[in-house]
């Protein structure tokens, strides 16, 4: 083992070693605590977050209290500077609200289709496995290749919805040349992409539901929107707000899809697009490092708060 | 497969859902073809030249059917733009050079094949781990793990950029590939922690009387019963992986390129995208992963839901 260590390149040689030191020291502490097996098993998994996730994490969180631009070596302490002046930035907040506005618009897009599509699912029908596997395809094509064939379908001569909008108007449909029409492209496109998993989750939900109840009920002749209310939607609401949650804190991130179809024109970038751009393009390392954590801590927030109130609600439900 | 599925309850969809009369029927084909559509564009723009992609009225039809669709309706199918996904002339006039796509194909697979399968192994360690042998604050250790997956990307690219530029990692396989699979980590673990969950202790328990050790225990009697687990987290991993376009776009050099950011970087400008070509990439990357997602299907449902619904 350590000659094929020492005939790797020398920083991948470090990494190996790293991490070959990193496991054993990791068990070594997991042991400590007397549950030998347990912490073997968890140890690689450990080890991955930590070098991968928790480690970059903490440097970044390091990064944002100092002036750096990955451009250049200086490295001098500001304290909390670039937090105050990514908060005091008119811009930051710009972006802040527009990618709120993102969140809210495709998440409840994303809902009330998911939904829809689940409940067209929720029965069985002839080559329901092949149409399922037709409405999934969307959540597995590329961002790339979505952002691009949106803007083909967009595009003002060729596009498939300018040549449809032609036959109602005579007007030239350019339909991401103002800003609400940019936020309803990317909107939909966004939406069309992800309301598969939506309907992935509540449809789980949805033929969760013992058939029996169903059964009580229409011998107690309990009118159908009764039924789908205080049947269906209990065994669905708890995956419904799963979803709900991970499609919000996906929605935060949202970056490709926009970056390939306006690259941020007509006023839709998002503050994923700006920390890109002021990381990557401009080189402000440390200032991005601090707008990040100023996100994260958002999302974190967020999603607490948004926790306690579904463990409220459910408790609530409960007694 | 599907056998053991309903054996163990997972194969709900198929035994505990209603049969849906001819109205209800038509009415879910018709929707899902409405929502197929976009796809079915880029699938019959790859088969077209550019001329024909770029036609008003579009053309939807790779055939006339003997007369019965407008001639201006319908184009003629060719396979030119598969062809030239691989090798194409940059300049009128000169010669076919590859493309290097073959290779970015690989890599796709590669990594995403190996990130997947790495994850999947450290990941159901681990949570046989968190299952079993519970650790003093195993459920904190949980959290943790699942909130590195709340986790903006943005928030950790730079010092993960500036990790593998010193480390060398920039442009390896090693590096993308370790990165990958700390992605699906989470995942892998939540959900398999869930299924492990679910297994009934009494047969362990009497394999042990019987004198096996806990590696037989968790090779013949644990590991086949989670295979619908094992199944629904690959494929939520693939999905991710496969099209990742970020950290990809940034971390992989020239050698390790994956499939998103080659297809970026044939968009181009505005003007002069070639269609046909950038169609028939799609196509030929998604053919893998919806094969993949078409097989597994009976587990998805389940995978999708992390394990909450207890049956």
């Amino acid at each position: 083992m350590p000659v094929a260590i020492a005939a790797l390149e020398p920083s991948l040689a470090f990494w190996v070693s790293f991490l070959a030191a990193g496991l054993v020291a990791m068990s070594a502490v997991v042991n400590a605590w007397g549950r030998y097996t347990g912490g073997l098993l968890v140890a690689p998994a450990i080890a991955v977050l930590v070098m991968m996730n928790i480690f970059p994490l903490l440097w970044s969180l390091g990064l944002s209290f100092f002036a750096y631009r990955a451009d250049r070596q200086t490295m001098n302490f500001v304290g909390l500077r670039n937090y105050a002046r990514a908060l005091a930035d008119p811009v930051v907040w710009d972006r802040l609200t527009t990618t709120a506005l993102f969140v809210v618009l495709t998440v409840t897009a994303q809902m009330v289709v998911g939904f829809l599509l689940a409940l067209l699912f929720s029965k069985q029908f002839p080559l329901r496995r092949y149409l399922l596997i037709l409405v999934l395809t969307p959540m597995m094509l590329s961002f790339v290749a979505v952002g691009a064939f949106f803007r083909y379908y967009y595009d003002p001569t060729f596009g498939l919805v300018s040549q449809v909008a032609s036959w109602f108007t005579d007007e030239n449909f350019v339909l991401v040349s103002s800003t609400a029409g940019a936020v309803t492209a990317i909107v939909i496109a966004d939406a069309w992409m992800w309301s598969p998993f939506v309907m992935l989750l509540v449809l789980a939900g949805l033929v969760s539901v013992p058939k029996h109840l169903y059964e009580a009920a229409a011998i107690d002749r309990v009118p159908k929107w009764r039924r789908f209310w205080f049947i269906t939607f209990p065994y669905v609401k708890g995956l419904l707000m799963l979803a709900l949650l991970f499609r919000t804190i996906e929605a935060f991130k949202l970056f490709d899809v926009v970056f390939i179809l306006t690259d941020g024109g007509q006023r839709t970038e998002t503050i994923a697009l700006y920390v890109y751009r002021q990381a990557i393009q401009f080189n402000k390392t440390s200032e991005s490092a601090a707008l990040s954590y100023i996100l994260l801590f958002t999302v974190i927030v967020l999603t607490n708060l948004y926790l306690y109130l579904a463990n409220r609600r459910s408790t609530g439900v409960a007694e | 497969m599907s056998g053991l599925a309903a054996r163990l309850g997972f194969a709900r969809t198929s035994t505990a859902v209603d049969q849906a009369g001819w109205g209800h029927s038509a009415f879910a084909a018709v929707i899902c073809l409405i929502y197929f559509f976009p796809v079915l564009v880029i699938i019959l723009t790859a088969f077209k030249e550019h001329a024909d992609a770029l036609a008003v009225p579009a053309k939807l039809f790779p055939t006339t059917l003997f007369g019965l669709i407008p001639e201006r309706l319908a184009f003629t199918p060719t396979l030119d733009n598969f062809v030239n996904v691989f090798s194409r002339s940059y300049s009128a006039g000169s010669e076919a050079q590859g493309t290097g796509f073959a290779r970015f194909f690989f890599n796709s697979i590669f990594i995403a094949g190996s990130s997947v399968v790495a994850a999947l192994i450290i990941g159901t360690l681990a949570a046989f781990g968190f299952s079993r042998h519970p650790l003093k604050g195993n459920d904190t250790y949980l959290f943790m793990i699942l909130s590195t997956r709340m986790l903006p990307a943005i928030v950790v690219i730079i010092p993960v950029m500036l990790l593998f530029r010193v480390t060398g990692l920039s442009g390896t396989y090693a590096g993308i590939i370790l990165l990958y699979t700390a992605f699906n980590l989470p995942f892998a673990i939540w959900m398999m922690k869930s299924f492990f969950d679910e297994l009934s202790p009494d047969v362990e328990d009497a394999a042990r009387l019987d004198g096996s050790t806990d590696r037989r225990v968790f090779f013949k009697i644990c590991l086949p019963q989670v295979i619908a687990g094992l199944a629904a987290t690959a494929v939520f991993g693939l999905i991710l992986t496969w099209n990742e376009f970020l950290f990809a776009l940034l971390l992989t050099g020239v050698e390790t390129r994956t499939v998103p950011v080659a297809m970026s970087q044939t968009i181009g400008g505005d003007i002069g995208v070639r269609w046909g070509l950038l169609a028939a990439i799609e196509t030929l990357f998604l053919i893998p992963v919806m094969l993949v997602t078409f097989f597994l299907q009976n587990h998805l449902l389940r995978g999708v839901t992390f394990g909450t619904v207890k049956r």
